[in-house]
């Protein structure tokens, strides 16, 4: 093992910020989209947060943005699951950790004593906003091709139906939003190790903990 | 746990995007929670005000525009003319079927079909043009498919007319040309690819839920194909043209995707 290796790889943080831009073009724009033809009465999003003076710059947006989020996306997942990041960071998930754990990081008590092992409510959130991303992708299909993949389409309730899901998974992308920038503010050294590599993996594997899988 | 080196830690060798960093520095290196938030939300403000205009520089449209051509390509690779669109039932009409244009219903100009003539241009053998009464004779094809605009709503429509490929093969139009451009009563034009054209749900309606089309919907003559987002469906037809001239129609020049396919 390289002894010098950062607990995020340079291609990791290279492909998180990407993501990160992604994501943001992806929202603002379908926010712009979703203006154009609303699904709750209730509900506008206001020009100052959504991309484009027009509709049809919110479609442009969008679909820029999906090849940068869908490539980029595919080269996250190969490199996490080739690299046994995944393996080393998000599993397994224990459901006793995961709400003893939630219970605690709501009376502000999780430790992050090492940055380098995710808890069990990170590893939720991290693989719940990934598997969400990607029902995102396909239910993006569902709605851009409803002829193509009509089969597709018909198993999200049709082209609202379709609609409909993939306005939920962009709420709960922007919830997790909310959670994932305001805990990696209260601990800025989760923010400032996406930057610059966080400790190195040799210095954590003096620390005793480290979760195995069988 | 410490961190080693940690005034290294700012200045990454190679970062995701140095000039974050670099027009943060300040703010990072006397980095506290406070601050973090603070410019957290500055930032967000600056995206906020950029984010009304930025679509609409000419460097940015003539990205966003060669993505949007790009993407025309991937949307042939993906139809496939054999792949027919979902068909639904009698009782799913929805009468009358749902208006739009690039003007209110009010400013419909009805087409006066006494003196009215279906004329064809291009690359087609036999250009007579059609009165009402021949298209009429034409064998009657009735799809009822749904109708999805760009804008995000849909709705089942029932309409029926002769098929776009069997006219155009009596024409003797080139059915190896690149586009079938349609010409509208009300200066719009509309073009699609001739597979799209000729895909077995392409017809020129004449008709809805069994009646002649209403004014506002395309009488006498409108396009119908299943595998077009609605605006790819001009009403009011008076030419049609067969050409390989790449043409952008009303509402692709204002920035929508010009396949627009289903």
């Amino acid at each position: 093992m390289n002894t010098s290796r950062k607990m995020h790889p340079l291609a990791i943080r290279m492909m998180h910020w990407t993501n990160a831009i992604a994501m943001i073009i992806m929202i603002m724009s379908g926010w712009k989209i979703y203006n154009d033809e609303v699904i709750f009465g209730f509900l506008h999003f206001p020009d100052a947060v959504t991309l484009g003076p027009w509709a049809q710059h919110g479609l442009q947006w969008h679909f820029f943005g999906m090849w940068i989020l869908a490539l980029n996306g595919l080269a996250y997942l190969a490199y996490g699951f080739l690299s046994g990041r995944f393996r080393r960071l998000l599993w397994p998930i224990r459901p006793r950790e995961v709400i003893g754990e939630a219970l605690a990081a709501l009376r502000f008590r999780l430790p992050h004593a090492d940055l380098t092992q995710y808890n069990a409510v990170q590893k939720t959130l991290y693989v719940g906003v990934m598997t969400v991303i990607v029902l995102q992708v396909i239910t993006g299909l569902a709605i851009w091709k409803p002829v193509q993949f009509a089969g597709l389409t018909a198993l999200f309730g049709g082209f609202q139906g379709a609609r409909l899901v993939h306005f939920f998974g962009m709420t709960a992308i922007c919830l997790f939003l909310v959670v994932h920038v305001a805990l990696a503010l209260l601990v800025p050294r989760t923010l400032l190790a996406m930057f610059t590599g966080g400790p190195r993996l040799d210095e954590a594997a003096a620390a005793p903990t480290h979760a195995s899988h069988s | 746990m410490s961190l080693k080196r940690p005034m290294s830690l700012f200045r990454p060798r190679r970062g995701p995007d140095p000039s974050i960093l670099a027009e943060h520095r300040a703010l990072i290196e006397e980095i506290d929670r406070r601050k973090l938030l603070r410019g957290a939300v500055s930032l967000g403000a600056l995206s906020m005000l950029t984010g009304c205009n930025i679509a609409e520089q000419p460097q940015v449209q003539s990205v966003l525009r060669a993505v949007s051509s790009f993407n025309d390509r991937v949307q042939e690779a993906i139809f496939d003319p054999n792949k027919l669109a979902p068909t639904y039932s009698v009782d799913q009409v929805v009468k009358p079927p749902r208006f739009n244009a690039y003007y209110e219903i009010e400013n419909v100009r009805p087409v006066d079909v006494s003196g009215w003539k279906l004329e064809l241009a291009g690359l087609v053998a036999d250009k007579r043009p059609w009165t009402l009464d021949q298209i009429y004779a034409l064998p009657e094809q009735e799809e009822i498919i749904k109708h999805i605009c760009v804008e995000g709503w849909d709705y089942i429509g029932q309409w029926s007319g002769p098929n776009l490929r069997q006219f155009l093969t009596r024409v003797g139009a080139d059915l190896s040309a690149k586009y079938v451009a349609f010409h509208g009563n009300d200066d719009y034009l509309e073009v699609i690819d001739m597979p799209s054209a000729l895909h077995p749900q392409t017809i020129l309606a004449t008709k809805y839920a069994g009646e002649p089309i209403a004014d506002p919907f395309g009488y006498p003559l409108r396009l119908r194909t299943a595998v077009k987002l609605g605006f790819k469906n001009p009403k009011w037809i008076r030419a049609i043209e067969v050409t390989n001239v790449y043409q952008e129609g009303f509402w692709e020049k204002q920035g929508f995707n010009w396949f627009s396919g289903l």
